[in-house]
């Protein structure tokens, strides 16, 4: 052993490297005045390839489009456009834009949103939400590559100022779409300049409240309000920071400290969240969003309807609403959540565990005698598990049959269900816009998120119908039409309705309460009035 | 010693190419892609999207094509995060799971060092109870479980540090040490165990023979033999510190690359499991060389190649 003090040199390196450490890791930077959390980190906010609600929420924050949403309510209200006339038939809309203008300077023109629209349309920049645009007179012939002269597409800059769509067919919620990220524009000056680089922070252009002052990987987006938006002297926050905790401990415990104002239902850990929803800054909404199960109907045991009739009359949703999810779920008993304007579901059956049994001995499995055991498959998570639990013990006491527990990770779990690897299998879908088409239509023949083998020619000519129909009231009353025959005959039985949790201090803050769309805009969220007067 | 190095270095790109192709091997046949969603793409949009990035070729001129751009640096775009490189993302995150990493490995070193010293210097006293069953404790706990203990005392009991986040070192204190934990506990042990034999030793009492004081002993003398089985321990431990941060940086938001080398893998995000498994693979491999110099450097009995 040569003789050589080895410890000074440790002490030493410790005494280098953790200064060092410690410069290169700090930043000083001033907190935001409204820190939110939007979960996990966008993937882009890219109005053409945007997906995620992280996504959109910041979108909304940075652009915005032809009309916007009332903050609670969600009614259309104007934004680029300050007016819009519709013709007499509804499928002609004409936008009158007001002045306003880009971060760069550009005046926002009706020619940005037709570059936009173009782009998200045109086949190879395979745009994720290029169906958004369906409703318009010849998009979806554009987007097949059926044509390539964007002319038959119904979109016109009448001028700068004016834009004209026509439509491919009655779409009562139109204006609602156009307050949508895919409906956004974008400035065809960063676009032609970087590409598909214009989102990226430094390249950005806005004609939204905000823009992105920063964007550091895993930890924030710092936004920043926008002086060059037309209403920017209506914008309640000079500065913002979207934060992206993923784990809901860890984004209670912040908000819990006093390092976030607000979190939605994500950032609650499911073991408290009969707590948190007890206490007065935890505030309540309905959500566009469904729990379900899809049932694989190319599987012998799953082909009667009647024996899916069974297996959804056998559940007592309400049990688990009361003791798994804990905070004023809605059980289910039809598939479109309540809520959307102008429409009510059909009433669907509620727990019926005589009725499910006498299904079940009709379609020759009394007591659930020679039924094999099927197999109720979900993606790996707290949440799923013991609500399959419940679902298993139930079906077992009502009906006599067995079930099996399978989960998988979620890629795994999502391959084998478009393969149709499954029985039973746990599913979620948020709606998209306010009405029920975003639900009923995943269940057409052949939609890539039906996932389920079943196609029902009568369903898909009650959904063609209804898409046509111009009287608001039949319209509404063919949806309800074919959502009872997608409950009666149908591959899905429908769990629960989700509500949107939101925590903030409404003492403090206003304008950021919960919607039915998960919504968060950030244009309205300001220091309430008594907070304001507090500080004076 | 600089031409061995320079050997073992050469050696190791034979090695990193069969751990890529391993990876990517993996990575393929796993079920489930980087597009597949609760909502399904429409075929015509998910063809175009495989077309933009090569996913229709074969596996093998994929695998070709990789390599190919990786020798002229391009480690390619991340498919989740779509304006994102997996070069920016390597170079904005690893730094902070480095530096988490070494103030784990600085706050083990110290406080490891400081309890074996005190339990050698007086065995079987309450001092070494107490310093022992603190190693064992940090042995035992799992650091998903000391994260959140932790939390609870200092964030929200003693509202001394902030609860998660970064930016701040008061924000590296809690993931540090519960990252460092482990370390420490086992750093304890190694030290009192060491200690104690060489404070038995001739050398030692020879030391004491000439009246040196109880503190030139121990820390002069003493220790400085006493060290050297850490020093083994610190290449493994530092490289699976480093490698390991995964739930430390998801619990305490430490914005590092740890999170990535796993969420990646789960999200099918191809480039950026890839580079990141590059990443840490080749940090293992220069640790592990960089170890055996040490010993090497250490002591002169030790034979390279």
């Amino acid at each position: 052993m040569r003789d050589r003090a080895f410890l000074p040199f440790v002490l030493l390196a410790i005494l280098i490297a953790v200064p060092v450490t410690l410069a290169v890791t700090t930043s000083h930077e001033p907190r935001a005045d409204f820190v939110f959390d939007v979960n996990s980190e966008p993937e882009t906010i890219d109005p053409a390839f945007l997906t995620g609600q992280p996504d959109q929420r910041v979108a909304l924050a940075v652009f915005e489009g032809l009309v916007t949403r009332d903050p609670e309510t969600l009614a259309p209200r104007p934004g680029i456009a300050d007016r819009w006339t519709t013709a007499e038939d509804g499928l002609t809309y004409s936008f009158h834009l007001r002045p306003a203008r880009w971060s760069n300077g550009d005046p926002v023109s009706a020619s940005d949103f037709v570059a936009a629209w173009k782009r998200i349309l045109t086949p190879a920049n395979a745009a994720a939400n290029a169906e958004m645009l369906y409703p318009i007179a010849g998009a979806s012939a554009f987007h097949h590559g059926e044509t390539t002269d964007f002319g038959t597409v119904g979109i016109a800059a009448g001028d700068d100022s004016t834009l004209r769509v026509t439509l491919a067919h009655p779409t009562p919620y139109f204006l609602d779409l156009c307050a949508g990220t895919t409906y956004l524009p974008v400035n065809p000056r960063a676009l032609a300049r970087f590409g598909d680089d214009w989102i990226r922070p430094e390249h950005l252009v806005a004609n939204g409240p905000f823009t992105i002052a920063d964007w550091k990987l895993r930890r924030r987006i710092r936004l920043r309000r926008n002086p060059d938006y037309w209403d920017a002297a209506h914008v309640g926050l000079a500065t913002a920071d979207a934060i992206f905790t993923e784990q809901a401990s860890t984004a209670f415990n912040l908000y819990a400290t006093g390092e976030t104002d607000w979190i939605d239902s994500s950032g609650i850990p499911p073991m408290i969240r009969d707590l948190v929803v007890a206490r007065s800054d935890c505030h309540r909404s309905a959500y566009l969003n469904t729990y379900f199960y899809r049932l694989n109907v190319t599987r012998p045991a799953l082909a009667d309807p009647r024996v899916r009739q069974a297996l959804g009359l056998a559940i007592d949703k309400r049990a688990i609403v009361e003791h798994i999810t804990r905070s004023g779920q809605i059980p289910a008993t039809h598939f479109v959540p309540p809520g959307l304007p102008g429409y009510a579901s059909p009433p669907g059956g509620d727990y019926d565990p005589a009725r499910a049994r006498a299904l079940m001995a009709e379609a020759g499995y009394p007591g659930g005698r020679g039924f094999p055991a099927i197999e109720l498959f979900f993606n790996t998570s707290e949440e799923h598990r013991p609500i399959a639990e419940v679902v298993q013990q139930q079906w077992k006491d009502v009906l006599g049959i067995q079930a099996e527990l399978r989960n998988q990770e979620w890629k795994v779990f999502l391959a084998s269900t478009r393969a149709l690897d499954y029985d039973v299998s746990r599913a979620s879908w948020i709606g998209d816009y306010l009405d029920p088409s975003t639900f009923l239509d995943i269940f057409r023949s052949g939609n890539t998120n039906n996932r389920t083998g079943w196609a029902d020619a009568e369903y898909d000519r009650i959904l063609d119908r209804a898409a046509a129909e111009r009287d608001p009231a039949a319209r509404a009353a063919l949806y309800a039409e074919a959502e009872a025959r997608l409950l009666n005959h149908g591959p899905i039985i429908p769990i629960y309705f989700y509500v949107t949790l939101n925590c903030y201090d409404d003492r403090k803050w206003q304008g950021c309460a919960p919607n039915l769309l998960n919504l968060l805009e950030l244009k309205f969220v300001r220091r309430s009035d008594a907070a304001v007067a507090a500080s004076r | 010693m600089i031409g061995y190095a320079l050997r073992r270095l050469l050696g190791l790109l034979p090695l990193l190419a069969l751990v890529l192709f391993l990876a990517f091997v993996f990575m393929r046949t796993a079920p489930g892609g980087p597009f597949d969603a609760e909502r399904s793409l429409s075929p015509q949009i998910e063809q175009a999207l495989r077309a933009r990035y090569h996913l229709d070729e074969p596996l093998l001129r994929q695998f070709g094509r990789y390599l190919g751009d990786l020798a002229h640096g391009d480690l390619g775009p991340s498919f989740r995060y779509r304006n994102r490189s997996v070069a920016e993302i390597i170079k904005e995150t690893a730094p902070i799971s480095l530096a988490l990493g070494v103030m784990a490995i600085a706050f083990a070193l110290v406080f490891g060092i400081a309890a074996g010293v005190v339990s050698a210097v007086r065995p079987r006293t309450g001092w070494d109870h107490l310093a022992m069953g603190a190693a064992m404790i940090g042995i035992c706990i799992p650091n998903f479980v000391l994260g959140p203990i932790l939390v609870l005392v200092f964030a929200f009991t003693l509202r001394l540090l902030p609860p998660a986040g970064w930016g701040s070192p008061a924000h590296l204190i809690l993931p540090a040490i519960t990252l460092g934990a482990l370390r420490a506990a086992s750093i304890a042990r190694l030290v009192r165990g060491s200690l104690l034999e060489t404070l038995g030793e001739d050398s030692i009492r020879t030391a004491r023979a000439k009246g040196l004081s109880e503190p030139v002993v121990v820390f002069r003398h003493a220790l400085k033999l006493a060290i050297l089985p850490v020093v083994s321990y610190l290449g493994p431990a530092a490289a699976a510190t480093l490698s390991g941060s995964v739930v430390v940086e998801r619990l305490f938001l430490v914005p590092g690359l740890g999170t990535f080398f796993v969420q990646s893998a789960l999200n099918r995000d191809y480039t950026v499991a890839m580079g990141t498994v590059l990443f840490y693979s080749t940090l293992l491999m220069l640790l592990n060389l960089a170890v055996d110099l040490a010993y090497r450097a250490l002591d002169p009995r030790v034979e390279l190649d």
